[in-house]
């Protein structure tokens, strides 16, 4: 039934139908409403037997998952920015113990200075951590993409944690009319949570073992084939949740105009505007496609070699950036089309910290390009002129 | 070994299986392990010689208390609460110094878990430096005895007040130098629900430079000193310490081990072995401990 949510609802909604046994978080500045609305529920006895714990910082809340997911349990959390990042050394601890932890980041800055609002650097801080990472476009994708993660993260042939990206403020805050799932439809989708291997004192394991050099890189080299099979892992967990929703989202990518020459790529809530000012200048003649990348982590690499193979120009759109390089959707988008597109790439960071993107801007970036007013290469787009004063 | 042994690489003399052992066997080895990094975690968890048959799990140095409550609230959510009880074994660093925020969080939300924390009043597994929980005095690689400073200035931290700050129902000291009372305090421990706080007084032979054959005997002398008084408290209230019938003076404990032999020729080592003795002298009037002749 479509209702009129908030963003954070439309996740705290889909997290409750999808049952975890143990919710842990901590609510640091940005505060993140997801951990409110569910401690509502919580309050309200709607969450069955699940526990739900307040921690003392997401760095507490991420290592009461570790031992949760370790001990058998279903588990949840959100977080961004500051949060994420102080959860870093947890997460990729968590990853390499194998540990199918669903998160929601509800992307945001980082400081300093100190921002609130959105852009992508706090989740690209986490792309080497071995979690799988997809950017979601409106909250009903969000809303779908967590029985999704739960079923990609427990199949037994990825086990690995799992980060849905949602835009910070731009999606979480906004009232969009969601279809609400129903149980009875998750139930069907989502099975119960039968971990691979747990603690138990029936059969005692150990978990977190240290590894001397002789068998350390056998362990990463497992994360990155168990990355590599959640590619497909995924594309089948899609299909299915297409048949079973009624809403296909499509796979890793997705391709708006394939023929074009020109193609527009970017990830997150900006896509839905980037749709609205490519059709318009589909409407004036030009050959413009559009690519929304869903799956950042594993790199849909083959998605975009395919899509790219004939394309004259590309403009990859970043909310982040490495600094002394580019950003990262970029970087990686011509690692992975090199040899394979003879594509020119104009990689440009923008809206940084929240930095508005209205769509006359987006409109002439692209055009610039098309006109061949810009040469290839990267550019922050969107920012004042100015001179930094060095004392 | 039943719950803990063959295999494990710890030193002869080592304080730290002999605890381990006795808190997995006053358990029937019901028990959900839960490790910091450190010392413990490299004798006895290197991947295909792991010495645990219990289940268990490292995850990093400075969230064992969190890891505990994770696993804790688990077994709680699935009703699995009667398979065991939910143990951390975390070093002095671990405790006091980088995971206090988390184990200050498990403390407060009361999780149901038994924090013991082995005591051996330093970083021990990477060679000996200075931790809270290391005395003044102590000669560290990052309190070195020089010319000027003589070891470690500043206190040890008073974690069992800490702990009893927190309001948690069980909190105690003990001593390798004496596992009986390991074992009692563990079995009292577990009958309370809620957040439970041991610290083992543990001797590190490299670390404290003894002989291991001489492990027990100085975990007894810093216990006779009243230099690591066995003290007991429920629900915040002092329900039980160890009395001592004939204390000893601290030099000699200190002049046993060679991170404080430095005191003993030190142009400041006999400020700071009063400064030791005080330390003692206070405890003992603190905690009650010295028998009075009538008491006998």
């Amino acid at each position: 039934m479509k209702q009129v949510v908030r963003g954070f609802y439309s996740v705290a909604y889909a997290v409750k139908l999808c049952k975890p046994n143990v919710i842990c978080a901590y609510p640091i500045t940005p505060q993140t409403e997801i951990v409110e609305n569910l401690a509502a529920m919580y309050a309200n006895g709607e969450l069955g037997d699940a526990e739900y714990i307040t921690a003392e910082s997401e760095f507490g809340a991420a290592s009461m998952l570790v031992g949760a997911s370790a001990a058998g349990a279903r588990v949840f959390t959100a977080t961004c920015s500051q949060g994420l990042i102080l959860m870093s050394e947890v997460l990729f601890n968590a990853a390499g113990m194998r540990l199918p932890i669903v998160l929601v980041n509800t992307n945001r800055a980082l400081s300093a200075p100190l921002s609130i609002w959105n852009d992508h650097q706090d989740s690209m801080a986490m792309r080497d951590a071995g979690i799988m990472q997809v950017y979601v476009e409106n909250n009903q994708e969000a809303h779908d993409m967590i029985p999704q993660a739960y079923k990609v993260a427990e199949n037994r042939k990825v086990l690995l944690p799992f980060m849905i990206c949602m835009d910070g403020y731009k999606l979480t805050h906004a009232y969009e009319p969601v279809d609400l799932l129903d149980q009875e439809t998750v139930d069907s989708f989502l099975p119960p949570y039968e971990p691979a291997a747990y603690m138990t004192t029936r059969k005692p394991l150990a978990f977190g073992c240290y590894a001397p050099p002789h068998i350390y890189m056998e362990f990463r080299v497992a994360m990155q084939q168990a990355m590599e099979r959640a590619r497909d892992v995924m594309l089948e967990v899609y299909k299915e949740w297409a048949e079973v929703s009624g809403r296909d989202w499509g796979g890793h990518i997705v391709v708006d105009y394939p023929d074009s020459k020109i193609f527009v790529v970017a990830m997150g809530s900006v896509v839905g505007l980037l749709r609205k000012v490519v059709e318009e200048l589909r409407n004036e003649g030009l050959s413009v496609g559009l690519i929304k990348i869903r799956t950042f982590r594993p790199f849909p690499i083959d998605e975009l070699r395919k899509a790219l193979k004939d394309a004259e120009r590309v403009v990859a759109l970043d909310r982040s950036v490495s600094f002394g390089y580019e950003g990262p959707v970029s970087i990686e988008l011509k690692s992975a089309i090199y040899g394979h597109s003879s594509a020119e790439v104009y990689s440009y960071t923008v809206g940084l910290g929240g930095r508005d993107m209205p769509k006359d801007f987006l409109e002439g970036i692209i055009r610039d390009v098309v006109e061949g007013k810009e040469k290839p290469g990267f550019a922050f787009k969107g920012h004042h002129d100015f001179e930094e004063v060095v004392p | 070994m039943k719950y803990f042994g063959s295999g494990h690489g710890a030193c002869p003399g080592c304080g730290l299986p002999i605890a381990v052992k006795t808190v997995l066997n006053a358990l029937d080895g019901k028990v959900f392990a839960v490790n910091s990094t450190g010392c413990l975690e490299i004798i006895s968890s290197q991947y295909g010689k792991n010495a645990w048959n219990v289940p268990y799990i490292h995850s990093l140095f400075e969230n064992p208390a969190a890891v505990a409550a994770g696993v804790e609230a688990a077994l709680k959510a699935l009703k699995r609460k009667d398979e065991g009880y939910v143990v951390v074994f975390a070093g002095d660093g671990a405790t006091a110094d980088i995971g206090i925020g988390t184990l200050s969080g498990a403390f407060d939300r009361n999780h149901d878990i038994l924090y013991i924390c082995l005591d051996n009043e330093a970083y021990q597994n990477t060679g000996h430096q200075q931790s809270g929980l290391t005395p003044p005095g102590e000669s560290t690689t990052t309190t070195p005895a020089g010319k000027v400073l003589p070891g470690k200035i500043g206190g040890k931290k008073d974690m069992i007040s800490i702990a009893v700050a927190h309001g948690i129902p069980y909190v105690a000291s003990s001593s390798v130098g004496y596992v009986a009372d390991i074992r009692r305090k563990v079995k009292k421990a577990v009958k309370f629900e809620g957040a439970k706080y041991i610290q083992i007084h543990s001797p590190c032979v490299t670390g404290w430079g003894i002989d291991g054959e001489m492990s027990i005997k100085v975990a007894r002398l810093a216990v006779e000193t009243a230099l690591y008084p066995l003290v007991e408290y429920e629900y915040g209230k002092l329900t039980s310490v160890r009395k001592i019938k004939e204390r000893k003076p601290v030099e000699e404990y200190l002049k046993q081990q060679r991170r404080f032999r430095h005191l003993f020729k030190h142009p400041k080592g006999k400020e700071m072995i009063e400064m030791l003795q005080k330390f003692a002298d206070e405890n003992a009037e603190k905690y009650g401990l010295d028998l009075k002749k009538d008491e006998e």
